[in-house]
């Protein structure tokens, strides 16, 4: 009981908890609440006719769940599926309807509380870098952690641009 | 005891959403002239629950609506009043407009006051105009001690009576609004606290109504109660001494108190949650009962195969025999879990009267509209389908069944003119066959006008001034977005629009419509639509490494390819000489952006299919299992994809792809496949890798 309280005044109230993962050396971070769960990547059924970044669908207990490769979604280099590569299952909201997603990332790194004030919006990078998957960045021991907004990331053009075919 | 009534909100609408459709359909079998008692009382007792149920939730608009329309009904049943042509459409009239009231109420909408008072006016012009006489005498045989000055009432509700949902508040508030009211309560039978059980009744009420109210006023209002209560209800003027010693000195006291429990209108006003989104179905409890017995015996496979299971791991040994039981417990499991889907898919079944019920309306108001006589006859109306199909199926039948008031039958002039009885007819069947639904419907009107359709067609230029016009190509006519026939445009039909979303929305549910017609003796429609929505036969195939699914249905056969039969057009299409036809050759590799191993046609496979009317062969490597899969969105978390209507799932817990024949000719034809795929469209987003760090 004690103890709980301590951890309650200690912790700042306004601080979210944020789930890290390594892309390319990054580390990255989404919404921890966003989090259904963390699996280890196994195959995909692959989609005709998607971009490259759509690697497919999967079967998550009954549910059709597309799967994302992050790295192709960044149009970073693209790098062979390892032991460490894990699927992180997502849930976005988009066009007012909750989605589940999942994202292949190199690996899963570690969980961190990043108060309001610590959080920094993202420079405007002008033409060089599209922040709008960036919603900002946090210094958290002296690294830098890039907070994603998923619910842009993953609706940005792709979704947007063809809910309307599917409506 | 605050109640909140909103929970009972989704199934009150239901419920008088159901009466309404049972007084249409009710109104419509009554016969003008003869006055069957059964059905007025039927038409009745459905306004009376609306009515009550409406009251109780404070739908009071809606209460005191139908109140009218039953006041209406109440003459009829009591043979007061005639039933005439223009009382039964007043009363239809009404039907819609409650039936507008409630859907404004249940979507949080507005509902045109304006229409609500002009059929309003118009039955109390009916009810004043000529039986305030008859009314009178109605009033005086029903409620045979008449009216008198007052009422002295004696309610002991029984103790139950709160858990059935009555409110004695409320009953008193309806008593108030009849006369002055004084209420006095009894409270000697009120238990000490520790054993008041709050669910119980324990009061009683002396009531003294004075005014000029009819008996009859007085009982209705406690009608609901009937069999809950004792009531003893005596004229004032009997009582005249009792009340005048007792009443005065209680009055201040108890009057207070229906004030006090008052919580029902708070709630009320609270806004209702949108009950129209979610949706319900009543299912026939013997379809339950068949669930839970099969889940019986799933559960006694179960523990037979469990027993099994531990029996191989205490011996170690597999004998044969043991085997043999084994597979046979499999086999029952099968048979077990197939029956148990078949059940579950029947829960969603309903006859398919809930749409032809609403045709004898339809029929009702277009022939006075269009001053035509017709018939109209359902036959197969138990027919069962799938409910999502149900819903979606009713309006192209609404459309078809105008179309054949409006362009099929003739006027009765014309049909006497052609050596036909006056009246037409108009058919509406349904049946299954396979594993669809047949829905027919026909007429015995004019047919289709060949020749009006020839000049539409040679002005469109779909075929040449001397060209036959094929049954084929009526069809496409027909179906064709803005073509209309019709003469004059009517509100009712001709505007040209209409048959291509009836065939539309038939195609989106997976079936597909017909026409026969024959000039001078009738047209027929055909409608085919797949029994469900969930559940598709499907032939598995294999693409590359994938495993793709096409519906049983589209599928017309499968060959072996042989390249003598394929024909090169313009060096690039394919086409394959199937007996007398050419069909187009899709390569599935190629729609589907695979490598192709093997190039060479030769001894390939090829599933000739069709969809929309149109026939392809598409070449696949392999023909795998046949089995039934559960159709999956792949909405739901992604998107629409052209070509495929969905996913399933394997037996191996992977995901095969659902392919939509009718869209994977047209990207064929199309050539949307050619195209690369969209490139991630900002490419400046790598950026965010270096820049950021």
């Amino acid at each position: 009981m004690e103890n709980e309280i301590l951890i309650g005044a200690d912790a700042d109230p306004d601080a979210e908890q944020y789930l890290t993962f390594i892309l390319a050396d990054e580390e990255y971070g989404v919404d921890i609440l966003r989090v259904q769960e963390i699996k280890g990547w196994d195959s995909v059924t692959p989609i005709p006719n998607t971009p490259g970044y759509i690697k497919g669908v999967i079967n998550l207990r009954g549910t059709i769940v597309p799967i994302i490769d992050l790295r192709q979604r960044f149009s970073m280099d693209k790098v062979e599926y390892g032991p460490m590569t894990v699927v992180i299952v997502l849930k976005i909201e988009s066009n007012d309807r909750d989605r589940i997603m999942g994202i292949v990332v190199d690996a899963v790194s570690d969980v961190y509380d990043v108060s309001g004030e610590e959080m920094k919006p993202a420079p405007d990078f002008g033409n060089v870098v599209n922040v709008e998957f960036v919603k900002g960045l946090a210094t958290v021991s002296e690294k830098m952690l890039i907070i994603l907004d998923i619910d842009h990331l993953l609706s940005g053009d792709e979704l947007a641009a063809t809910d309307g075919l599917a409506g | 005891m605050s109640i909140d009534m909103r929970q009972f909100h989704q199934t009150f609408f239901e419920e008088s959403f159901e009466g309404l459709d049972i007084m249409e359909t009710e109104l419509l079998n009554l016969d003008v002239g003869a006055t069957d008692i059964d059905v007025i009382n039927t038409i009745f007792r459905a306004a009376h629950s609306i009515k009550g149920g409406s009251g109780t939730f404070g739908f009071n608009n809606v209460a005191e609506f139908t109140h009218v329309a039953e006041t209406l009904l109440d003459e009829m049943r009591d043979g007061t009043r005639a039933v005439t042509q223009n009382a039964v459409s007043i009363l239809l009239k009404s039907v819609d407009i409650i039936r507008g009231m409630l859907t404004a109420l249940r979507d949080d909408g507005e509902m045109d006051a304006a229409q609500v008072a002009e059929v309003k006016a118009e039955l109390d012009a009916l009810l004043g105009s000529d039986s305030i006489e008859t009314d009178h005498s109605s009033n005086e045989t029903a409620g045979a001690a008449a009216t008198s000055s007052g009422w002295k009432i004696k309610f002991t509700p029984h103790a139950e009576m709160l858990r059935t949902g009555n409110d004695p508040v409320r009953m008193l508030r309806a008593l108030a609004e009849l006369g002055e009211l004084d209420v006095k309560a009894d409270i000697s039978k009120l238990p000490g606290f520790s054993e008041l059980n709050p669910e119980d009744s324990f009061l009683s009420w002396d009531l003294t109504l004075s005014g000029e109210i009819s008996e009859a006023d007085v009982r209705e209002v406690f009608e609901w109660v009937d069999d809950e209560c004792d009531l003893d209800i005596t004229a004032l003027a009997a009582e005249a001494k009792a009340v005048s010693t007792e009443s005065p000195a209680s009055n201040t006291e108890h009057t207070a108190e229906p004030a006090g429990t008052d919580k029902a209108p708070a709630t009320r006003s609270a806004k209702t949650a949108k009950a129209g989104e979610t949706t319900s179905i009543r299912v026939d409890i013997d379809k339950v009962d068949e669930i839970i017995n099969l889940v019986g015996e799933l559960v006694i496979t179960q523990s037979m195969l469990g027993q099994m299971g531990s029996d191989f791991e205490e011996t170690q040994v597999i004998d044969t025999n043991k085997l043999e039981k084994l597979r046979e417990g499999l086999g029952q499991l099968e048979r077990n879990t197939r029956e148990l889907q078949e059940s579950v898919m029947r829960i969603r079944m309903l006859p398919i009267s809930f749409v032809f019920s609403r045709m004898p309306r339809l029929i009702h108001d277009l022939s006075s509209k269009l001053d035509k006589k017709v018939d109209l006859v359902i036959s197969g109306e138990q027919t069962e389908l799938d409910k999502t199909v149900m819903e979606k199926i009713g309006d192209p039948m609404v459309h078809l069944v105008r179309n054949a008031l409006d362009h099929g039958l003739e006027s009765p002039e014309q049909r006497v003119a052609a050596g036909k009885p006056e009246t037409g007819t108009v058919n509406l069947n349904a049946y299954h066959q396979g594993g669809n639904i047949v829905i027919e419907i026909s007429d015995d009107g004019a047919g289709l006008n060949r020749k009006k359709i020839q000049t539409k067609a040679i002005e469109r230029g779909v075929i040449g001034p001397d060209d036959h016009l094929s049954d084929e190509m009526i069809q496409d006519m027909i179906f064709h977005p803005g073509f209309s026939t019709a003469d004059q445009v009517s509100d009712v039909s001709g505007r040209g629009v209409g048959m291509d979303v009836v065939r539309k929305n038939i195609k989106a549910l997976g079936g597909n419509v017909e026409v026969k017609s024959e000039e001078g003796i009738g047209s027929q429609f055909t409608i085919r639509l797949p029994l469900t929505l969930a559940i598709l036969d499907g032939q598995l195939v294999r693409v590359g490494d994938d495993t793709y699914v096409f519906p049983l249905i589209s599928i017309i056969e499968s060959i072996q390819v042989k390249t003598e039969q394929v024909n090169a057009v313009a060096g690039k299409a394919e086409l394959y000489k199937l007996r007398n036809e050419y069909i187009p050759i899709i390569r599935a590799h190629r729609v589907f952006g695979m490598p192709e191993e093997n190039k060479d046609l030769a001894g390939r496979l090829m599933v000739v299919v069709e969809g929309d009317g149109h026939r392809a062969g598409v070449i696949v490597d392999d023909l795998l299992a046949q089995q039934q899969v559960v159709i999956k969105s792949l909405e739901t978390n992604y998107r629409r994809i052209e070509g495929l209507s969905g996913a399933t799932i394997l037996g191996d817990g992977t995901v095969a792809l659902i392919l939509d024949i009718a869209g994977l000719i047209s990207m064929f034809r199309e050539g949307n496949y050619d195209s690369p795929p969209p490139s991630p469209k900002k490419p400046d987003v790598s950026a965010v890798n270096s820049e950021a760090a």
